[in-house]
């Protein structure tokens, strides 16, 4: 066992954990935060992404105990102070960004990161970005529309 | 997952000591590791963090450039430096994973991708590469990823890096830390092993060794490309793939460096075809002849038998685009 002191969504929580503790253990298991899922456990399909440092990564493919002072932003992280959904949250549910939703909290999580760096992207740019999240509902097109519309942009799509 | 000890390293030095124990590795970005390690397919008893080590950054190296080995592979493929002088490598890692893996995967760590041979994961099959001596699934089973370069009785496994094709092709050196403290610097077309009769070998690393940077030679200018055959547009590894530098000067092909991913254990170069093609005015005749020689000895194992005339007919195509000779 090893401990392990790290931020999470501005909280600062210290664990005892096995060095092969990943990153969403922790966060589902040890902190009860169970937005961020786990869907494939080989770091394919993006359902368990979360921000480390400011970097949408894999939470599945981390172990905790690498992420020492490190500061992890979770979908339980997004909302605005006052409770209320983020941009982003609010765009996914005016454009139904989702069908099932498994896959939901990592397209936001994913989408927060696209946004940060490039806050007005492109329809292909978005379609691009989101290569490592899989929708197994195949809802590709309101997600997609959904971050359009949460850049602020025309969310008129061709592919409806 | 079977339980080990986790020791963060605070030096190089400290690290390449816990090293040197058995049944140690690294750790840094993890993204294969992990996998590995969730398959039981690796069972280190200690894993060595490495990434609090200072090896980050992108430096000036005379006229080249010197990579750490910890630097991600997203900031390695939008370093300006990279992009302008050596764009076939910003390609080459873009075309590899996905964003969230390039966050996390690291320039030394990448290197040392292990295969993704579907028997190697497979730990009810046998593996060469995991048990030496018992048996190659993949010659009689399904290969259409496999090698057709290089490969041999024990092993028809593929390299799947993308960035080692174009660090290949742009003839990056690997500076290397070793437990007893002393450094050394190895050509990547040094690094990588061939199957033979020892396919668990993959490279030339000592027990304890560490990548500690990746050094790159004075930018060649020209023409640079790297064209990946997959079978999907993304987040897919190549069937093959092609890493190109090749500048015209006065109507002759006056530098050419190619590499090759997807065929071999190893990225894959031929400096005979490469020769072949020096000081040559660029045709398609002279493609489709740099192709054949560049085949001559390849060899399909069945289901893989598409990868000869898909790497010839890729090598033809980039030549084309990268001289600007088309038919």
């Amino acid at each position: 066992m090893s401990k392990v002191t790290l931020t999470v969504n501005g909280r600062t929580v210290t664990r005892e954990i096995e060095g092969r503790t990943l990153l969403v253990q922790l966060l589902r298991e040890g902190l009860g935060l169970t937005g961020t899922h786990v869907g494939c456990d080989t770091s394919q399909c993006g359902a368990c992404l979360v921000h480390v440092n400011g970097q949408a990564v894999k939470s599945c493919s981390i172990f905790a105990a690498e992420l020492e002072g490190a500061e992890v932003r979770t979908i339980e992280g997004m909302a605005n102070r006052d409770g209320s959904l983020s941009v982003i949250q609010q765009a996914f549910q005016d454009c139904h960004g989702l069908q099932c939703g498994f896959c939901t909290p990592g397209m936001v999580m994913s989408a927060a990161a696209l946004l940060q760096d490039n806050p007005r992207p492109t329809e292909a740019e978005v379609r691009h970005h989101l290569e490592g999240n899989l929708c197994r509902c195949t809802g590709y097109h309101n997600i997609v529309k959904a971050i359009m519309a949460a850049s602020g942009q025309d969310v008129a799509m061709a592919a409806e | 997952m079977r339980p080990f000890d986790y020791l963060r390293a605070e030096s190089p030095d400290a690290a390449v000591q816990a090293a040197a124990a058995p049944e140690t590795m690294f750790i840094a970005g993890g993204t294969n590791l992990l996998d590995l390690m969730k398959l039981e397919v690796l069972a280190p008893a200690r894993l060595v963090d490495i990434t609090r080590l200072d090896l980050g950054g992108i430096e000036a190296d005379g006229d080249g450039l010197r990579i750490g080995a910890l630097v991600p592979n997203s900031d390695l493929a939008a370093d300006p430096r990279v992009r302008r002088d050596y764009p076939l490598l910003s390609r080459a890692l873009l075309a590899g994973a996905t964003g969230q893996l390039r966050n996390k995967a690291t320039t030394g760590g990448n290197l040392l991708q292990r295969t993704r041979c579907y028997y190697f994961h497979d730990r009810d099959t046998p593996c060469n590469k995991r048990t030496l001596g018992d048996g190659c699934s993949a010659i009689h089973g399904v290969n259409r990823n496999h090698a057709i370069l290089g490969t041999s009785e024990h092993c028809i496994a593929t390299h799947p890096s993308d960035m080692a094709v174009a660090l290949r092709a742009l003839d990056a050196e690997l500076e290397l830390l070793s437990p007893n403290g002393s450094r050394r610097r190895v050509a990547l077309a040094d690094f990588y092993c061939l199957p033979g009769d020892t396919p668990h070998v993959e490279n030339i690393l000592e027990p304890g060794e560490l990548i500690t940077a990746v050094i790159l030679p004075a930018p060649v200018g020209g023409r640079q490309i790297y064209r990946k055959v997959r079978d999907r547009a993304s987040y897919a590894f190549a069937l093959v793939s092609v890493a190109a530098a090749v500048r015209v000067e006065d109507g002759l092909i006056a530098h050419v460096a190619l590499a090759f991913g997807g065929v071999a254990h190893m990225p894959w170069r031929d400096g005979a075809v490469e020769g072949f093609l020096q000081h040559q005015p660029p045709s398609p005749a002279l493609f489709a002849e740099a192709a054949s020689r560049l085949t001559a000895q390849a060899r399909g194992f069945g289901a893989n038998d598409f990868k000869i005339p898909l790497l010839q007919r890729t090598l033809a195509a980039v030549l084309a685009e990268a001289t600007e000779v088309t038919a």
